[in-house]
């Protein structure tokens, strides 16, 4: 007995020694953090992360082949640890889910019958699947034994539908789909994820500025999933209400059901979620990503500053917006008359995305109140200019400055802040554009006798939307085509009493491709009235820039915007963005709200 | 059928290893006291001993090894394969080349097991199975049939 007891003594002392001896012999250099983060692992070894153990992914993090989310199990509070011990933006520790990018499923026709292996990675060695559609969803299944989650079944239209609640995000779907179909991104991701040449878009996705997922939303109200069609709309666009109203959704020109017979309404179904969301008197949860610590000056707060806040406050940094006007809203509040667009639904959608914890300051105009110094001072790491394009052209003809005469934009702007403007009786409005027909509907509201446009080309050159045009017609509003402003005639009280014009005939196409008007000789009519509105263009107002500071170094096109790369809405100067008409020149809501959401990958 | 093959090496590594020195052990220590009731324990302390050793040595000289082998070597440890191959050594009482030349043959045979049962459960993945035998049940019923298989060896040598 006493020799057993000694001899397992003796070998496990030996077995000790000859272990400790060896580890000092054999020590290999491993870098600390390895066993600092394998402690904040998991240690179940379950492999759900996709490496061989725990050690294996603690090794994979450290060298940065793998985020600090990677765990599948551990909560955010050791992700965040994790993040601590790499030095990396606890950023990472946003939730991944699996979402799949296919809403066709057996809608598609069949191309064969098959019947071999019922696994899609076989069927996909077929000729790419049994389905017509050669991207979509093949449906036999590969996604839902992959997960060890039960988080996935194929739904009643032969497409995988994912359990958000049970989805950890691990992964495996995304590598089990031959077909790309199951993506599994983080809000942020999403969010960050610009249109790209290699993917595959509906054409009514790839024409939409704001490049919203169009087929998803439209799949999701045919399904009754209203609030989730909100949040497909909400990763592109937060200005849904609004949009749903002005928007001239450039998407129903591409639809291909139009080759057909109509092109699906696109945005009345936007509008319609849009409308149902405020009108349930309850608002939909909207998602954001841990704090970042980044802070960015957004200088404007229309629809461009508005759409980069929610994008940059969503993706987690913290954002100011300071507004030049008394509230905000931009030129959606002040340039788009309150038949398009009420106040009560535009001021309900913005209590929204202020509600995400976007700090605001009004009546403070750059470069007045405040400037760049003040905000670098301040601290702002990015700066983005969403000033917008308030400046009017002038037609620069002699009589301009007489009373009765006024500007679109100023105009609306008035009439939008509920400044007393003095209407005439008889009013001309110049210009073929949006802003002129929106001047002219304005008047008729006002209760003006007769309202005039008077354009330069014919009808079928005016920019303005057609059906703003049509509206414009059934509300009596005259139209006097081929005709370019000469002079105002004053009367004896120095107000407005007529304007002079030349008539015109259509020549040579010019750069743009639309006829140039030339003037007929001698043709000179007067116009009766005695209130005339210019509306013939409009440009941002870069007065701001002052000689010898960096705004000064700021690239300027010859149309007084700012020069800026397409993709990443980046100036010539680093830390300063600009997006919307600023940046693009008087165009849509919607083209503003798009330059929204790269403004903060590169702000990242 | 990767890892198969390098989970098959890492048996036969380990269990060669370990028949030699268990048999040594054995010989030069238990015997000569009289202490062969102590085999089992001995043998585990000496087997996840040599385990650690070999994994640190192979950590520090053959690196590409390491890699190669890597999570099944610890495992191993806990395989009861090793433990009862170096038993039935004792058991036998095989001289020492016997003994290396057993545990080489034990080690390849599970190997070889290993192997041929990862490319059937490739064919399993793709074939179509009956419902009521998905997943687990069809997986014993083929080792049930591997195993019949194997006993065709019987009576060779």
């Amino acid at each position: 007995m006493f020799e057993a007891i000694l001899f397992m003594l003796g070998l496990g002392a030996a077995c000790g020694l000859i272990l400790s001896v060896a580890s000092k012999i054999f020590y290999v250099y491993e870098d600390p953090r390895i066993a600092k983060v394998e402690n904040l692992l998991a240690g179940a070894n379950c492999g759900g992360c996709g490496y061989a153990g725990c050690s294996a992914a603690a090794d994979a993090i450290v060298t940065e082949d793998a985020p600090a989310s990677t765990c599948i199990l551990i909560g955010a509070e050791n992700v965040v640890a994790i993040a601590g011990i790499m030095g990396t933006e606890a950023g990472g520790a946003e939730a991944a889910r699996s979402y799949n990018n296919c809403q066709g499923g057996n809608r598609a026709t069949d191309r064969f019958i098959y019947d071999g292996a019922s696994r899609c990675s076989a069927l996909a060695l077929l000729y790419g699947g049994k389905r017509d559609c050669e991207i979509g969803c093949l449906g036999l299944g590969d996604c839902v034994r992959s997960c060890k989650f039960d988080a996935i079944r194929i739904g009643n239209n032969g497409y995988p539908v994912v359990d958000k609640d049970k989805c950890v995000g691990c992964g495996a779907c995304e590598q089990a789909c031959p077909k790309n179909i199951l993506e599994v991104r983080t809000m942020s991701q999403r969010l960050l994820h610009m249109n790209e040449h290699d993917d595959a878009l509906a054409p009514c996705r790839q024409t939409c500025p704001a490049q919203i997922d169009i087929p998803r939303y439209i799949a999701q109200i045919r399904e009754g999933e209203y609030e989730s069609a909100v949040d497909t709309i909400r990763e592109r666009n937060p200005l849904l209400l609004a949009c749903g109203r002005v928007c001239p959704h450039p998407c129903e020109d591409y639809c291909r059901r139009g080759l057909g017979d109509e092109p699906v309404s696109i945005n009345q179904l936007k509008r319609f979620v849009a409308d149902l969301e405020m009108n349930s008197g309850k608002r939909l949860p909207i998602s954001r990503a841990p704090k970042t610590g980044k802070r960015v000056a957004v200088i404007g707060g229309g629809p461009a500053g508005l759409s980069c806040a929610y994008f940059l406050r969503r993706v987690g940094h913290s954002v100011n917006i300071f507004e030049a006007m008394p509230k905000l809203g931009g030129m959606i509040r002040y340039g788009i008359p309150e038949y398009r667009l009420p106040k009560a639904v535009l001021d309900w959608e913005i209590e929204g995305i202020l509600n995400l914890g976007i700090k605001y300051h009004t009546n403070v105009r750059m470069g007045v109140d405040f400037n760049l110094g003040s905000l670098v001072g301040a601290g702002f790491d990015a700066v983005f200019f969403g000033i917008g394009a308030w400046n009017d052209f002038s037609l620069k003809i002699p009589g301009e400055d007489i009373e009765g005469c006024f500007t679109g934009i100023d105009f609306l702007a008035r009439v939008g802040n509920h400044t007393p403007v003095k209407l005439g009786r008889r009013a001309a409005v110049i210009g073929g554009g949006n802003t002129a027909i929106d001047c002219a509907r304005t008047l008729v509201r006002l209760g003006c006798e007769q309202v005039i446009l008077v354009y330069r080309r014919t009808r079928k050159e005016m920019p303005a939307n057609e059906v703003e045009i049509v509206a414009a017609e059934h509300e009596g509003i005259d139209f006097v085509f081929l005709a370019s402003p000469k002079r105002v005639l004053g009367d004896e009280k120095n107000e407005v009493g007529g304007l002079e014009y030349l008539k015109m005939e259509l020549g040579e196409p010019d750069a743009s491709g639309r006829r140039r008007p030339v003037p007929l000789e001698g043709s000179e009519t007067v116009l009766d009235v005695d209130m005339i509105i210019t509306a013939v263009g409009q440009s941002p107002d870069m007065t701001f820039r002052k000689e010898g500071t960096r705004l000064d170094e700021l690239d300027i096109t010859r149309w007084s915007t700012f020069n800026v790369n397409p993709e990443t809405c980046q100036t010539n100067v680093e830390y300063i963005f600009a997006a919307g008409d600023a940046a693009t020149g008087p165009s849509l809501v919607v083209s503003a709200i798009g330059g929204g959401p790269p403004v903060p990958s590169i702000c990242s | 059928m990767e890892t198969a093959v390098g989970m098959a090496m890492a048996v036969i590594f380990v269990l060669v290893m370990a028949g030699c020195i268990t048999w040594i052990v054995d010989h030069f220590i238990l015997m000569p006291y009289d202490l062969e009731f102590l085999q089992t324990i001995a043998f585990i302390l000496v087997i996840a001993a040599l385990v650690q050793f070999v994994e640190m040595f192979l950590k520090k000289s053959i690196p590409a090894l390491y890699a190669g082998l890597g999570i099944f070597l610890p495992l191993i440890t806990t395989n009861c394969a090793v433990m009862g191959v170096c038993l039935i050594n004792m058991k036998e009482g095989y001289p020492f080349l016997t003994t290396l030349v057993a545990s080489f043959a034990y080690a390849a045979g599970f190997g070889l097991a290993l192997i041929l049962f990862a490319g059937v459960r490739e064919r399993i993945i793709i074939g179509r199975v009956p419902k009521p035998l998905q997943d687990t049940s069809i997986g014993l019923v083929t080792a049930g049939m591997l195993a019949m298989a194997f006993m065709a060896f019987q009576g060779m040598v």
